[in-house]
């Protein structure tokens, strides 16, 4: 079975103008959401208590709210989570109760006025471990860039490095763009799952960039286009593949992971999605345009060329 | 060409034995038991313990299926969930109050592989369900205290070498004394010197002022805000162990907050109780000045003593109470309540440390006939719980405290002074609580996922690459066995996250193999040999694989470098799946690969699935 049987290469870069205007507008829509609408964080960075309790039939959330009403705890939100039964509800920071006392009330409280109510989660976070945990996250993911860049100006060029990175953030931009337009929660394990699709992303483009780079050493002559080109089609076959395999994991995710993993899944499913489309279409036109060319990384691996000269 | 060198499959033979050892025990389940501490941690246990709980066991004919002694604690376990809640109830009674008997899960793995250290893996508490706090110590309140605690005792050797003083008193960590002469200042300071050598001393003289500045050095400070996170942990495992709880992990984190983990806790809010309690005791002396009663009325607080406070008691009265701190809870090595034998009312012991005893022998030989008031404080609230008047010296460090109001206040008191207050105040600043049954939920939906990915994947595999792709399937599920190993051998906490990192590394995983087997087409679409197609095959992929896993490897050290608790889990796995996935792609799937195909020299044709081949290009 082989899926591509392509006689000649795809011109990819033909619609290397489109794809920029497609990938500029997307990210352009992400940015506007992110700013306008926000990320819907949840209590890990914000701060705040989140109650995942369950009741044996419907839970009554109209009761609910009235209960937590009459025990003086306003602006909670009360929702059902996954089936009728189940109620997620969340509090915001107290100023005259301690964290450990909040969560306590309400489930002294809910239990009170029906117990057969039982508290399966209880995450609560206080305001200075939420900006911690805020800073950490965006360490990380600083790290990680800038990780990514060295590494791949040590083994590359600077200009794959560049190009990786833009694709990178493109894909990242565009994850928090769906995450702020739909207001999914935004906690600590999506951005795991964020930074996940980094790695993973930079993958597919690290794979695309060494086929160009050994098409640079066989194809003295071609145009660069042409010897991008032909990296691509000659690893669709392996891309297909891949992320075949791996949104296949994350889809089984989707369907048995639960409420925790669906949010970190949905973020690995668009990250997947828009890391195909931008190795392919938002970095390797970047590495054309900022002139990468046969002179740049042909003759830098003395090794490789040996071997080729023995096939 | 295709022939892998003997010791490499040695190696991965070895490897493969290796991991079987260390993957085994995750299959053989768990049996209730019971475990017994005794309640004061850090206390040994010995053999005759173990006899009497093999005795009361077999009084009451509950079969055990054996008696494990460790250091610390003995491991009973038992054959039914049953027994676990009788067996507990009777050897509580039988053992006593002085040991704490709680109920726990032990892996029914055979023994020689426990000892090889061969466990099951390690489930994080959103797995198993529990309690997880995070602490704030508040260091700063420990170095006030400290500095309370210097200040008097400055004032005592002060005033017993007769060395003139106007007033000590004290901004923060900063101690300051005014003396009536330079000479005074100067025996003053040798006399401070004694007692801690490492203050840092600042005179100043102005407006006919002579002021002695003592410093608390950067060195001390150190050892003071060490020495009470060191005394909280100690608190906290005394606190934990009065709430039975088989496992706990109470470990320092950073430079002034704790964790506390407590798998398989329900009762949250009793923990909470127990845990948060931020009583600090403090014992000081009634102020007995003649002065105006007006003073305890609102608004004529500038009328206080400097040197006073005032408090109230638990019937609303209010006391004024020196500043000077003679104790504090630390010093309390035990307590416990009681009754009085003249008056019948209750009471609580308390007994002393050497230093406490000897400084509470002092004072009370100096204040016969005076009150000493014990204050309680507790979340910034301080209240006094009783303040009795002193009348006798006591000398061996056992005091009594009266007035409790009765048994029930006494045991509360007794408890939570035995519990030890601590050495600075603390606050629980994040709670990630998990019930039970969404720990076991947590586990089936993690290894569903995997599950159902990882069968999704080897049929795609093998139907799109043939054999290759059943040496994929097979690579890739000796590399789920390596990775349970790996996880099983350091003992690394699993958590759902981790879970979905397992599933999420068998799918980047396959990346590896499928980079090697379109490697290998595309060197028989150019027209080589299948020999030298598989040979340059891996050769050509090597690179690509090592580029896009050092990839990811950076971003799984990010999350773990700045990632706490599910986040380090998920880490963890990541990383761990790229190296171990690194392995199999590698050595494993090559050396089937040659032992399959290395052999036939002339191989015509590779199972590799359909290639189209390309005319041009």
């Amino acid at each position: 079975m082989e899926i591509f049987r392509v006689k000649k290469d795809i011109p990819f870069m033909k619609y290397s103008k489109l794809s920029a205007v497609i990938s500029t507008t997307v990210f352009i829509l992400a940015v506007f959401f992110i700013l306008i609408r926000g990320l819907n964080l949840g209590v890990d960075f914000t701060g705040g208590t989140m109650m995942e309790v369950s009741y044996p039939e419907a839970a009554n959330i109209d009761d609910i709210r009235q209960t937590l009403r009459d025990i003086d705890i306003e602006n909670a939100q009360v929702q059902n989570f996954g089936t009728e039964e189940d109620v997620l509800i969340r509090l915001p920071i107290r100023e005259d109760l301690s964290i450990a006392e909040l969560s306590e009330q309400v489930s002294t409280a809910l239990k009170l006025s029906n117990n057969l109510m039982e508290v399966n989660r209880v995450e609560s976070v206080g305001s200075q471990v939420g900006d911690e945990l805020y800073e950490n996250g965006a360490l990380a993911v600083l790290f990680v860039f800038i990780g990514i860049m060295l590494y791949l100006t040590m083994r590359f060029e600077w200009r794959f490095a560049i190009a990786a990175i833009i694709a990178n953030m493109h894909d990242v931009i565009i994850i928090l763009g769906f995450f702020a337009f739909f207001q999914w929660e935004f906690n600590l394990t999506v951005l795991a799952a964020v930074l996940a699709v980094l790695g993973y992303s930079v993958n597919e483009s690290v794979v695309v960039f060494d086929r160009v780079r050994e098409n640079f050493r066989k194809m003295r002559k071609t145009a660069v286009s042409e010897v991008i080109n032909n990296a691509i089609t000659r690893t669709m076959s392996r891309t297909i593949m891949t992320h075949l395999s791996t949104q296949t994991v994350v889809i089984s995710m989707l369907i048995f992971g639960g409420e925790i993993l669906h949010n970190f899944a949905l973020a690995l499913t668009i990250g997947i999605l828009f890391g195909i489309y931008s190795s392919i279409m938002v970095g390797c036109p970047i590495a054309m345009w900022l002139g990468t060319n046969q002179t740049n990384l042909a003759i830098f691996n003395p090794e490789r060329k040996k071997e080729n000269k023995e096939l | 060409m295709n022939q892998s060198a003997r010791w490499k499959y040695l190696l991965i033979l070895t490897t493969i034995l290796l991991s079987i050892i260390f993957v085994i025990p995750n299959f053989y389940g768990e049996s209730p038991a019971i475990q017994i501490m005794p309640i004061k941690a850090g206390e040994k246990i010995d053999t005759s313990i173990l006899q009497s709980i093999e005795k009361v066991l077999e009084k009451s004919e509950i079969q055990n299926s054996g008696l494990i002694l460790e250091n610390f604690r003995i491991k009973v376990k038992l054959k039914t969930a049953e027994d676990q809640l009788k067996a507990k109830g009777l050897i509580q009674k039988a053992l006593g109050s002085q040991y704490v008997v709680a109920l726990n899960l032990i892996s029914n793995s055979p023994n020689w592989l426990s000892n090889m250290g061969a466990l099951p893996m390690y489930l994080g508490l959103d797995l198993r369900g529990g309690v997880h706090f995070l602490m704030q110590v508040d260091l700063s309140k420990a170095l006030e205290k400290t500095t309370a605690s210097y200040l008097s005792q400055f004032r005592t050797a002060l005033r017993k070498e007769k060395i003139g003083y106007f007033d000590a008193t004290k901004n923060n960590d900063v101690m300051q004394i005014k003396f009536k002469s330079k000479v005074e200042l100067n025996k003053g300071k040798n006399i401070i010197r004694g007692i801690n050598n490492n203050f840092v001393f600042k005179e100043i003289f102005v407006n006919d002022e002579i002021i002695l500045k003592v410093i608390i050095s950067e060195q001390t400070k150190k050892s003071i805000t060490e020495f009470a996170i060191k005394q909280n942990l100690e608190t906290l495992n005394n606190r934990v162990n009065e709430l039975g709880v088989a496992e706990p992990l109470i470990q320092q984190q950073g430079l002034d907050r704790i964790v506390i983990q407590l798998p398989g806790v329900q009762d949250t809010a009793k923990a909470k109780e127990i845990l948060g309690r931020t009583a600090t005791l403090e014992m000081r002396m009634v102020n007995e000045d003649n002065f105006n009663q007006d003073i305890f009325k609102e608004g004529n607080e500038d009328q206080i003593p400097v040197n006073s406070e005032i408090f109230p008691d638990r019937f609303g009265n209010n006391i004024l109470v020196r500043k000077e701190v003679i104790l504090t809870g630390e010093r309390i090595t035990n307590a416990g309540p009681g009754v009085d034998q003249q008056s019948g009312q209750s009471v609580v012991s308390i007994t002393l440390d050497a230093k406490g005893a000897s400084i509470f022998k002092q004072v009370t030989r100096e204040n016969i006939n005076k009150r000493m008031a014990l204050l309680l404080i507790e979340k910034n609230v301080t209240e006094v719980v009783t303040a009795p008047v002193i009348k006798a010296e006591i000398g061996a460090g056992r005091v009594q405290i009266t007035g409790m109001a009765n048994t029930q206040e006494a045991t509360d008191i007794a408890l939570l002074l035995r519990a030890g207050s601590l050495a600075a105040p603390m606050e629980i600043i994040e709670e990630r609580t998990v019930g039970p049954s969404m720990g076991k939920e947590n586990i089936s939906r993690g290894v569903q996922s995997t599950l159902w990915g990882f069968v999704a994947i080897i049929t795609m595999m093998a139907i799109y690459y043939m054999v290759f792709g059943v040496i994929s399937v097979i690579t890739l599920s000796v590399n789920l066995f390596f990775l349970v190993a790996l996880l099983s051998a350091l003992q690394a906490t699993l958590t759902l996250p981790g879970l979905a990192a397992i599933a999420l590394t068998l799918g980047m995983a396959i990346d590896s193999s499928v980079l090697i087997n379109e490697r290998i087409r595309d060197e028989i679409r150019n027209g080589n040999t299948p020999q030298a197609s598989i040979s340059m095959g891996y050769k050509m992929a090597w690179g690509t694989i090592l580029d896009s896993n050092i990839t990811t490897m950076i971003a799984g050290l990010a999350l773990f470098m700045f990632g706490s608790g599910p986040i380090k889990g998920f880490a963890v796995v990541l990383v761990l799946g790229i190296l171990t996935s690194m392995f199999s792609a590698i050595f494993v799937s090559r050396a089937i690969v040659n032992y399959v195909y290395g052999n036939k020299r002339q191989k015509s044709k590779l199972s590799i699935g359909e290639i189209f081949k390309v005319d041009n290009n």
